[in-house]
């Protein structure tokens, strides 16, 4: 088994190695100043990529990563707070707030009854605040619907 | 009298119904936070400071209430740490030392109104602290030039990256990242584009409060889901509150004692409150006498990490202000709230500024006294919150942030870079990563910058400028030492573990 600071280590230097290389491309300025554009960032994945050189050549030890199942429900979480990005504005406040509450909710306690209902009402709560104690111009429903 | 006309103008500020107002909230809605085991003080912060702009509120209203939630949540800690042993963030990790031996005892209660009264105590004098000692500061800080502010700026990278990690190369790493990130947009002094690979949405940068969600409140998130919701409270029982005087007469030397060393660990730049707590409890563990053996629920066990951790609070506020430069990672967080208020810190924001920073100082103060009667009577509000199971309330936090954000930038380009911090976090902290260097490099790195390249310009490119001055080669020793310390200072200031958690059940 590879140890994951190792891991962390060669992306670091990858990383850095490609920041130090972008920062190469930015264009001059007729502004100028003697440490430039460039300096600064050259120096700071200088930096990073030492910092990767010591975390490769002396790893920590592994941290306990979670396991499968585990992987499944974070991506599963992930791709449930990408959904909401993306819908929030399309779908409205209401609809998508209770659909990814639900989800969420579920993701830490699988028990479906206690999942919708976390959702519904934190829709409705949190829609109630946003809108007449905070007064933010949150759209409740579908835009499709109201036009 | 200066002192106190200036306090004069501050309570003038401050003193407003609206205002009053906003630090009930913000001390109700800190506390609430705080007291939630895994939402600390930065977390709390951080959620609020979308819904301060989105009200609407000025310079001095948000910092009254974002202030508020940061003193709140440094006392909200320590009830799910007698009550449930779980610290309700890092600096109250000690409290549980002696406190969840106290609830065991049923003496939750007592437990309670002391620490509550020894957070006052602590958070108390060292606004008085800062009182005095930053203007002071201020003045020192005219001495400052470019040279000097970029040595300072690598001391705080240094000292909060060295103390937030068990891995300096991570550390450093950390300060890498943020400071790499900040470099994304337009050049400050030029107006090129840098990093931004032709994508209009990195034009502007990347705003930190996205960064500092992300980082911060959707990390967390990610975390519950991981462990399934395990430490979340059960069976918390709490008899009538009574006030044990003796215990609170036998606690103020250790409460005094405990407020200065927190103070000090918290002016210093990146020691933070965490550190506070810590060395408060381990001197009265050797200087204390009386009662029962320290870790056993001795009351003053209780008392000393409350106090010094309150105190460090305040104390970081003075780097803060004086230089700009954050002393802890709410602090940072706050430095955030500043410059999107574009009010920069620095000396010189008390002689530009005086209502902004004197109305923070007597909102401070009011906080703590609104502070000390929600959490020693009423102190029961926040125990049945604490019953709020983590599946209605990481859902709940999440949502808050996206709104948040959302309200804010209405991008939702913003909110995929949250998503996307938040999973980074998420491995950042697995890795043992520290997150706040990130948070910090992102907010200071443009300034840091800024700061090397006029000394440059000054110096017409000669490099040895940066250590020309006194100041300057002071602060890059302090900077070498703080980052190499830490090495060290572990092999003998090793943690105490917590006991393992059991239900309290009387």
């Amino acid at each position: 088994m590879i140890k994951s600071d190792r891991i962390l280590g060669l992306v670091t230097i990858l990383v850095a190695l490609a920041y130090i290389a972008s920062a190469f491309q930015i264009q001059a300025s007729f502004l100028t100043d003697p440490v430039g554009s460039k300096t600064f960032p050259i120096l700071i994945g200088a930096v990073a990529a030492l910092c990767g050189l010591v975390i490769f050549a002396r790893p920590d030890p592994d941290p306990e990563w979670p396991e499968m199942s585990g992987w499944l429900r974070l991506a599963l979480a992930t791709a449930v707070m990408i959904g909401y990005a993306y819908g929030l504005k399309p779908f409205g406040f209401v609809l998508t707030t209770a659909l990814a509450g639900a989800a969420l909710s579920w993701m830490i306690q699988p028990r479906i009854v206690a999942a919708i209902v976390t959702g519904v009402g934190l829709s409705a709560i949190l829609y109630a605040i946003f809108k007449f104690l905070l007064g933010l111009g949150l759209k409740p429903w579908p835009a499709a619907l109201t036009g | 009298m200066d002192l106190l006309s200036n306090l004069a103008l501050g309570f003038s500020v401050a003193l407003s119904p609206y205002t009053l107002m906003l630090a009930v909230i913000g001390c109700f809605a800190g506390t609430i936070v705080g007291a939630l085991p895994g939402l600390g003080p930065s977390n709390g912060v951080a959620i609020m400071i979308p819904l301060a702009f989105t009200l609407g509120l000025d310079a001095t209203a948000s910092l009254v209430l974002l202030t508020s939630v940061y003193y709140g949540a440094m006392y909200g800690g320590r009830i799910s740490s007698i009550l449930l042993n779980i610290p309700g963030d890092e600096p109250a990790l000690m409290t549980t030392l002696d406190g969840y031996p106290m609830a065991k005892q049923g003496r939750a209660g007592d437990a309670l109104v002391i620490s509550g009264v020894a957070s006052f105590v602590g958070a108390f004098f060292a606004t008085i602290g800062l009182m005095l000692l930053a203007p002071v500061l201020a003045r020192v800080a005219y001495l400052f030039g470019p040279a000097e502010y970029f040595a300072l700026y690598l001391l705080a990278f240094a000292t909060l990256g060295g103390m937030a990690s068990k891995n300096q190369a991570k550390a450093a790493l950390a300060s890498c990242l943020g400071l790499g990130i900040a470099m994304i947009g337009l050049d400050t002094t030029t107006g090129m584009p840098r990093f931004t690979f032709g994508n209009m949405h990195l034009m502007d940068g990347i705003d930190f409060l996205v960064a500092i969600v992300g980082l911060f409140a959707v990390a967390e998130v990610f975390f519950f889901i991981e462990s399934h919701g395990k430490s979340s409270a059960i069976g918390v029982k709490l008899d009538k509150i009574t006030i044990p005087l003796r215990d609170l007469k036998n606690s103020t030397v250790a409460m005094i004692r405990s407020t200065v060393i927190g103070f000090v660990a918290g002016v210093l730049p990146g020691a933070g409150a965490s550190l506070g707590s810590f060395l408060a409890y381990m001197s009265e563990k050797s200087l204390g006498r009386g009662g029962v053996p320290m870790g056993t629920g001795n009351p003053r066990g209780v008392a000393a990490p409350e106090a010094g951790n309150n105190a460090a609070a305040g104390g970081a506020l003075v780097p803060m202000l004086t230089l700009g430069v954050p002393g802890s990672g709410t602090t940072a967080v706050l430095l955030a709230l500043l410059m999107t208020l574009n009010i920069t810190p620095g000396p010189t924001l008390f002689t530009d500024r005086p209502d902004v920073v004197w109305g923070l100082i007597a909102s401070l103060l009011i906080a703590n006294v609104v502070l000390l009667i929600m959490n020693v009577p009423l102190v029961k509000v926040f125990v049945k919150v604490l019953m709020v199971p983590p599946w209605v309330l990481l859902p709940g936090v999440t949502m808050v942030s996206f709104v948040g954000i959302y309200s804010l930038t209405g991008s939702y380009f913003d909110l995929l870079l949250m998503v996307g911090f938040g999973v980074l976090g998420y491995v950042l902290r697995k890795l043992d990563v520290p997150t706040v260097p990130v948070i910090l490099g992102i907010l200071l790195g443009n300034s840091m910058e800024e700061a090397l390249r006029r000394a440059m310009v000054l110096s017409d490119g000669d490099w040895t400028y940066l250590f020309s001055s006194g100041i300057a080669i002071g602060l890059w020793v302090a900077a070498v030492a703080g980052f190499v310390a830490p090495i060290f200072l572990r092999q003998f200031l090793k943690k105490p573990a917590i006991a393992p958690a059991d239900k309290i059940v009387d």
